[in-house]
Formats: C-alpha cells, structure tokens, sequence
C-alpha cells in the first residue's frame, strides 16, 4: 500500500489582494509531520487553518514559502502528481448526480491513470480493499447522495485511501458528524499508516488523537509540541480569550480542557 | 465480496439490455420513419428497398433519396446534440443545462438568416443562398458566438467560472435573437419569413445525401472523443474541489471540454437549425437508465437522442400532413413542461 511520506512547510504565506488593501491569512507557517505521524492544526475560527490546508493540498497556491514532500517541492509538479501523494477529503464532495459509493470512491485511482484508461482488476480490488478498511463495503452500490453525514465521510475517507497517499490531508472531518461517528474517524485516521495532518476544532479530540499539535493565531504559529504541552490555561486564555482549566484524564492519559463560564469582570473580547 | 460481484454482473447486463433496446428501437423508428409520411410505403417495400433488392421506382426515390437522408440527419443531430448537453451538464455541474445555454444555437440561427435574408435584399441572387453557404455561415456565426461567450467567461485569473458561463451565454443568445429579429424586419422580405422560421425552429426537411457527411462524421469524431474523456468527466460531477486534489486541472480541462461542445453543436445545427430541449431532456432520461458515470452514459445518451429526435421528426411530418412543422416545434413543446417539471423537482429535493 501506500507509504507514508514527510510533509514540511517552509515559511509558508498566503495574501489576499495585494498592496495595503490585502490581508495575509496565513503568515510565515513552517511546520513538518515525520512519516506516519498525527499532527494536529487548532486554532479560533479565522486563524487560517483552512487556508493553510488548502495551500498544502493545492487549491490554492501560496504566495510566498514552499510545500515539500520528502524533501520535494510540490508546486515542481502537476495537479495529477500532488494527487498521487497527497489525498483530502474535500468539503464540497456531494453531488446532485447519480453516482454510487463504489464510482465515487474509484474516482480516487485517477490520479494514477490516463485519462482514456479504464479501471482494472486492481483497481477494483484497491477499492473493495478501502471500502471493508472503513467499514462501508456494504454501502458500495447505494447511491452516495442518499448517505448519512458519518457514511459519506467515511467514504470519501475510502476514496483518499485509494488515491495510496504519503500524506491524508483533512479541514475538520468531524463536522457535523455525531459524536460517534467522529471518534470512529479519527481513531481510523490515525490507523491507517499515513502522515495525517488535521484541522481541528474540538481541543480535547485533537489532544487525544494528536501526536502533535500546532496552534495558529491570526495566520501565525503560536505554539506547538505534544498535545500536553502546547494544551495550557495560560495559551487558551492567549489565543481563544476563554477561561479553562487543563488536566490529564486518568483513563485516557491525554490532556482534557474544562471550560469555565466567563466571570464578571469579563474577558476583553479578543479579536 | 460476492454480493458485489453479483451487483455488478447485473449491473453489466442489465447496460446491455438498455443498449439493445435502444437499437432496436431505434431500427423501429427509422423504418417508420421511411414508411410514413404524406405518401405510405409498406414496410416490406421499405425492407426491401433498404436492401437493395428493389427495382428503381417513385417509393424507391422517396425512401432513399427523401426521407433517408432525414432520417439519418435526424438521428445525428439528435444524438449529438444529447451527447453535447450530458457533457455540458456535467461542466456547469447543473442538470439544467442545454446546449442553447452557450449562445452557440443562436449564432448559428443568426448567421443562417443573415445570408438566407440579406443575400437577396442586396441582389446578389439566390445564388448567394445555398445548401452550401447557409451551413457555413451558421458555423460562423456558432464560431463567433462561441468566442463572445468564451471571452466573457473566462475570469481573470484563467478560470473559468460557471455563473460567468451562464449569464454570458444567456446575455449572448438574446442579443443574437435580437439581431436575427431586426435583420428579418428591416429586410421587409416575407418571401423568406418561412425558410427563416423554419431556421430559428429548427427542422430536418432541407436534409440531402451531401449534407450528411460532416454532420455524422464530427457525430462520430466528437462522441467517441468524449468517451474516452469519460474519467475527467466524471470528476466534474464532485465539484471545481473534489476534482482538483484528485488531481484534474479543471480550468484547462473545462475549456477544452467547453470548446469541443461548441463546436460540435455548430456542426451540427448549421443542417438542422436550432433545435432545442434535445439536449436538456434526453441526458436526465438516460442517466435514469444507466446512472451518471459517463463511460456508460455517453453511449446510451447518444442512442436516445437519436431515437427521441427521428421519433418527433416523424410526429412532426404526420400529425399535421401535408404541412410540416418544424421538429423544433414539437421538441420545445415537450421540453418546455419538462424543465418545468425538472424546476420542480429540483426544488423539493433542495428543501427536502
């Protein structure tokens, strides 16, 4: 199968507009995932998570700084190449067609075919192999617009699986999913052998299934380390303007955030 | 793994009795369609006419060199035109989308009048307007249309954005309907009010043995082309995002992609004139038949338009014989409730 690659960023940027008027949403980010590592990205809404994926998967691209994969920039290559090593889970992966799991999740051996070629045996076996890895072979010939929020992101999980990445890239796929289904992804996520580099929304989530942990603030790296470390009162109440307390759980070792209700005098909103 | 095995071995057969159907059904629309009409010919002689046992004769002419040469002109523009607007829908990932939406139709139709109009008004003769010069300029003016529309939706960036699609195309068909319009009544020729009609409607009854050769082969040229096109196609459908980290360059693609429609659609309707809903109504048909993957898709497209379009032609030569509406009459006629329909659909689905 896939082997797992090593993801680093070099003084990533990305700006919008340019002059006085633009505004730079993701500011000098260099940040690298060893092989096979989980590594998280926290941070408020408007931090620049988003941007920052969508630079390493290659939607957009950066304005200044590098990509690298094992060394090896990827704005070197075509749109076809990234995808051979890098997989997403795109947020706008529903369609209005009839297509059903098993089509949407081979569309993920495209990147390693002709445009002309048809897919073989392999490919198929590829596919069957991802769906039984997320536990949705037996939703291979329902239509994927019919699926539930938890049933379609695990299928396109499947789809990023065929695609044999060296790196899973995914922005928040625990959104809108039951919190069921979004243990079960991350616990597979953080299974499947692949470099992971996530977005998180939930800290206590991404401080479980995390090896490591960057936070942006504004575009900008604040912090990052083991989940214990980067995970303080002194850092929640810096970057998201909250009061919360910070203990290691008993049963699951990992750093656990309470949050405390805001006590008069209040918090100067942050910005 | 057994069960999938089973799924999609019924699946395969399941394609093959579709595409059966369609051939015959389609056999048994264009033998109609040679046996009816203002004069009835007995199928047997149709039969044997078709396979050359026939001494020559008046029904001889008519089946071959009349209503032949229809039919088939028919059964191209009708497949092309439904080849087109699956891909087309596929683009702008809409399911609204016809080939009119382009603006293309239009350019052909206001390139037709213009020579079927204006070549007589300045008395250069009749001469000016032949079999010859209106295909060419209606494939001007699809040529032209499509470069306005193009120019106007390309963003600045090199993209290519939908809405700019849309609106350009739609902004372009009605400026050209307009002009079309002010040509005819300035022109004050109502000598040439019917063959212009019979333009801007669409129809099939000006077809000859010598206008099938383009036509069929850029049919042929264009779909097989598109087939093979299949995989990029089909990524389109999960969206501008889902197809580029699978790593499809979308913008390029979908100009190429935007460019060929057009340029088939002008081959095509410079015989036919603009015949519409084609496009819109046959692509949702067969995707109920086969599903939404193209390499499937395409071909079963392709049959049904060809049987949709020879099936209104015949219609549109009988229900009111001797007089012969224009096929274009009778496809908006049914494709107008069918977006309605579709309009419909789309919005339950939206609030369901």
């Amino acid at each position: 199968m896939s082997v797992p690659a090593e993801l680093r960023t070099e003084s990533l940027t990305y700006r919008t507009g340019t002059g006085p008027g633009g505004k730079t949403l993701v500011d000098d980010v260099s940040l690298h995932a060893e092989p096979g590592e989980t590594v998280g990205l926290v941070g408020p809404n408007g931090s620049g998570k988003t941007t920052l994926l969508r630079c390493v998967y290659g939607t957009l691209a950066p304005t200044a700084g590098r990509v690298l994969l094992d060394g090896a920039d990827l704005a070197a290559g075509s749109a076809k190449d990234r995808a051979r090593r890098i997989a997403t889970v795109p947020q706008d992966g529903h369609t209005g067609f009839e297509l059903t799991v098993r089509q949407i999740v081979a569309m993920g051996r495209s990147p390693h075919k002709r445009f002309w070629e048809a897919d073989s045996a392999r490919d198929a076996a590829l596919v069957d192999a991802a769906l039984a890895r997320v536990g949705a072979a037996d939703l291979a010939h329902r239509a994927f617009a019919g699926l539930s929020g938890g049933e379609r992101q695990r299928a396109l999980v499947a789809r990023a699986l065929v695609q044999q990445p060296g790196v899973l890239v995914l922005d928040e796929p625990t959104n809108h999913l039951d919190i069921r289904y979004q243990l079960e992804i991350l616990a597979l996520v953080r299974d499947l052998g692949t470099t992971n580099l996530l977005a998180l929304h939930d800290l206590n989530l991404a401080a479980y299934y995390c090896d490591r942990l960057y936070v942006l603030d504004r575009g900008r790296l604040v912090a990052s380390g083991a989940p214990k470390e980067v995970l303080t009162s002194k850092l929640l109440a810096e970057v998201y303007g909250v009061t919360a307390e910070v203990a290691v759980h008993p049963a699951t070792g990992a750093p656990t955030v309470t949050y405390l209700p805001p006590t008069a005098p209040r918090l100067p909103p942050s910005t | 793994m057994i069960d999938g095995n089973r799924a999609a071995v019924s699946r395969r057969l399941r394609y093959g009795v579709v595409v059966a159907g369609l051939l015959a059904a389609l056999a048994v629309a264009v033998v109609a369609g040679l046996a009816l009409g203002s004069v009835r010919i007995p199928t047997s002689d149709v039969l044997e006419i078709l396979t050359g046992g026939a001494q020559p004769s008046p029904f001889r002419t008519i089946v071959l060199d009349v209503r032949l040469p229809r039919v088939l002109l028919g059964a191209a523009v009708g497949a092309g035109l439904a080849v087109i607007g699956t891909v087309l829908q596929a683009l702008v990932r809409n399911p609204l989308a016809d080939p009119f939406l382009l603006g293309v139709s239009s350019g052909a139709s206001a390139g037709a009048v213009a020579v079927i109009v204006l070549g007589s008004v300045f008395g250069i003769g009749a001469g000016l307007a032949t079999t010859v010069t209106i295909p060419a300029a209606a494939f001007a003016g699809a040529l032209l249309s499509l470069l306005v529309v193009y120019t106007l939706a390309r963003s600045g960036g090199g993209g290519f954005a939908t809405g700019r699609l849309i609106l350009a195309g739609v902004a372009v068909s009605y400026i050209l309907s307009a002009l079309t319009s002010l040509i005819l009544i300035t022109a004050d020729s109502a000598d040439h009010l019917k063959e212009v009609l019979y333009w801007t409607l669409g129809g099939l009854g000006s077809a000859r043995w010598d206008m099938l050769a383009l036509p069929g082969t850029a049919l042929i040229a264009g779909t097989a082309l598109l087939v093979a096109l299949a995989r990029p196609l089909d990524l389109l459908l999960v969206g501008e995002e889902g197809a580029t980290v699978l790593g499809l360059d979308t913008a390029r693609f979908r100009a190429a992609v935007f460019v060929l429609a057009s340029l088939l659609t002008g081959v095509l309707v410079a015989y036919s004139g603009a015949i519409g809903f084609v496009g819109l109504m046959v692509p949702h048909a067969a995707r109920m038949l086969v599903g939404a993957a193209h390499r499937a898709l395409l071909p079963v497209a392709a049959l049904l338009g060809a049987l949709f379009l020879v099936a209104a032609d015949l219609a549109a030569r009988t229900v009111a014989a001797p007089q012969d509406i224009p096929v274009g009459v009778l496809t908006a006629l049914t494709g107008g409730p069918f977006f309605l329909w579709m309009l419909r659909r789309n919005r339950t689905e939206a609030t369901a």
